[in-house]
């Protein structure tokens, strides 16, 4: 099968060649606009996969590291008056507040099974929130701004698209990392059977609080993009509750528990969504079209496109 | 300040009732169909919109409203679990229902926002403003009314799964689907007849959270965060925790207002995490089934 190994080798040179070269390409800033969303939900939805995609825990409370990545930026960022570039020195330290949140929070929250875990990822969501909201040291409901950045207009962009690129890139190459290890099969079984795997001497609770501090980490270093991206964070835009329905929904169009499902995902949805919100005519009815498309996708490929798509290659041959 | 406690505690066993009443719905789906319904709380909301369209357009009063809300919402389950749910099977149900249920919210939701706009509503009659005062006590009649409307609907759906043939098969599908289907019982039917009702409760839930709140189209993520709370604190499928859990917290997040009133609703959520540390079961839950 050296075709389909030189094939999928090839194929992921040419994407990344795509994913560099976008960019130049594409000067407008507009549409490098795009690729840094896109990256950024890239990232987003391969962290959330890695946890919830492979031990089967849906998570619907990573917004809370997406979110605590933003602001622990922000307030370190003011508290030690850190400016320009050297602030992106600061994103292994959200990393860190991300998975350090995610200890006890999963100690927590993964005790209990699948359903009530949703429910606690929710209420756990709900309390960041508030937190945010009146706390003095978030800023409260006005959030936080993040200081100039000296770039210039022309620059500013592209710096950005790479940057979420790297992300990206670090995100997919963890997933992959997790697969094909015997770590992320004994998350595998898991996800088939908690009590079977157990029975079989996979210690669970050490291998999902892993996998889920891993997925915070990199969710939170993404959060932290985000914020010096768009400039400033509030409590409902840190934590927004879209955020993890946005991301779940990326990973299952494109593929639950699959390496390439949630980048595809990521690539379909997020443009989508940006387009739409640009849509005069569209005012309001966004929310509508992520519905009709999560019910389409759920009802019609519910495995998601990858695993579906490859199946039909493999039915062509 | 012992009278604003007894006045808080009071107004929660008032809320909390309307609360039970939403939360018996979410978690008598659960029980039977293995469902966390997220649309719940937007649901809520719909009927809420429901009876202020029929009040402001049609001038029918809040209560009389609920002869026609009801029966539509309770269509618009059926139809909901006909379409969608009736169709999911397999390993990743839980989730895949799930998403379909978030789906169902987030239309729901740009349907209201589209009609309504994001302008706060509420409903108002005369008794949404007038008091009853008893020993000193200031209970708003709707407070009153909503609590008697809340125990009678409680009490209505207690009886039909306790002393009703369709009941005992909603039961018998709750303890064991598999078994009751060997039994000829339809679960298919009893299913959707389920979803049907445990949306139907939510038309006089949203009518009575709409007559003591102010809402809009948003309003949906908080309700159904809290209704997920409480379910999960009374127990997942369990009518009689549901009820407890409910007053329970409606009272606490009262009671810790007077102090605190930008914390109550944090408190609200650390009592559920930290009941769930000490018995992740919740109050009355069933053991969790094994394999997913």
């Amino acid at each position: 099968m050296i075709g389909e190994r030189g094939a999928k080798a090839g194929g992921l040179v040419l994407l990344v060649a795509a994913a560099v070269a976008f960019p130049l390409a594409f000067p407008d800033p507009a549409v490098t606009n795009y690729g840094v969303f896109a990256m950024i939900f890239v990232t987003a939805a391969s962290a959330w996969n890695v946890f919830s995609g492979y031990s089967g825990y849906i998570s619907l409370g990573h917004a809370v590291f997406f979110g605590s990545g933003a602001y622990a930026m922000g307030i370190a960022a003011r508290d030690w008056n850190i400016t320009g570039a050297a602030v992106f020195e600061l994103l292994p330290l959200c990393a860190a507040v991300g998975a350090a949140i995610a200890v006890p929070f999963g100690l927590i929250a993964l005790r209990v099974r699948r359903h009530t875990f949703i429910v606690i990822t929710i209420a756990i969501f709900f309390i960041f929130q508030l937190m945010a909201f009146n706390f003095s040291f978030t800023g409260g409901s006005a959030g936080l701004s993040s200081p100039f950045l000296t770039w210039q207009e022309s620059v500013y962009d592209t710096r950005f698209y790479y940057i979420a690129l790297a992300c990206a890139a670090g995100a997919v190459a963890l997933s992959w990392l997790v697969r094909r290890s015997s770590f992320g099969l004994r998350l595998r079984a898991i996800r088939d059977d908690e009590d079977r795997a157990s029975g079989l001497g996979v210690r669970a609770m050490r291998v999902k609080l892993s996998a889920f501090a891993a997925s915070a980490g990199l969710t939170a270093t993404i959060g932290a993009v985000w914020f010096y991206y768009v400039n400033q964070v509030q409590p409902q835009t840190g934590f927004d509750p879209l955020f993890d329905l946005t991301v779940v929904l990326m990973t299952f169009l494109g593929g639950y528990g699959t390496i390439a499902g949630p980048v595809l995902g990521a690539l379909l949805v997020e443009p989508g969504t940006l387009w739409l919100n640009t849509q005069p005519q569209l005012a309001g009815a966004s929310e509508i079209v992520l519905g009709v498309v999560f019910l389409v996708v759920v009802l019609f490929v519910p495995r998601g496109i990858i695993p579906t798509g490859g199946e039909w290659i493999r039915r062509l041959r | 300040m012992v009278r604003e406690i007894y006045q808080a505690v009071a107004d929660g066993i008032l809320v909390g009732g309307v609360y039970a009443l939403m939360a018996v719905g979410l978690t008598l789906i659960f029980g039977v169909l293995d469902i966390i319904n997220i649309a719940q709380g937007v649901l809520v909301v719909l009927g809420g919109y429901l009876s202020y369209s029929l009040s402001t357009r049609a001038h029918i009063d809040l209560f009389a409203g609920l002869l026609i809300t009801i029966p539509a919402m309770f269509a618009l389950g059926v139809v909901v679990h006909w379409a969608f749910i009736r169709r999911l099977r397999g390993a990743e149900r839980t989730s895949m229902t799930l998403l379909v249920t978030y789906a169902v919210a987030l239309i729901v939701e740009g349907v209201l926002y589209k009609i309504y706009g994001a302008n706060n509503v509420q409903l108002s009659a005369p008794y949404t403003t007038a008091s009853l005062h008893v020993a000193g006590f200031y209970l708003p009649w709707i407070y009153v009314y909503g609590f008697l409307l809340a125990v009678a609907l409680v009490a209505a759906v207690y009886l039909l799964l306790y002393r009703s043939r369709f009941g005992r098969s909603v039961r018998a599908t709750m303890a064991n689907e598999t078994a009751a289907r060997l039994v000829g019982i339809d679960t298919g039917r009893v299913g959707a007849l389920t979803f049907g009702i445990g949306v139907a409760v939510t038309a006089a839930g949203g009518m009575v959270f709409g007559a003591t709140n102010a809402f809009n189209a948003n309003s949906g993520y908080d309700l159904i965060s809290r209704l997920l709370a409480i379910v999960i604190l009374g127990g997942l499928g369990s009518i009689a925790g549901a009820l407890a859990a409910s007053v329970f917290m409606i009272t606490l997040e009262s009671v810790v207002t007077i102090w605190y009133p930008t914390w109550a609703i944090a408190v609200f959520y650390a009592a559920l995490v930290g009941v769930l540390v000490i018995r992740p079961r919740g109050f009355f839950g069933r053991k969790e089934v094994r394999a997913q």
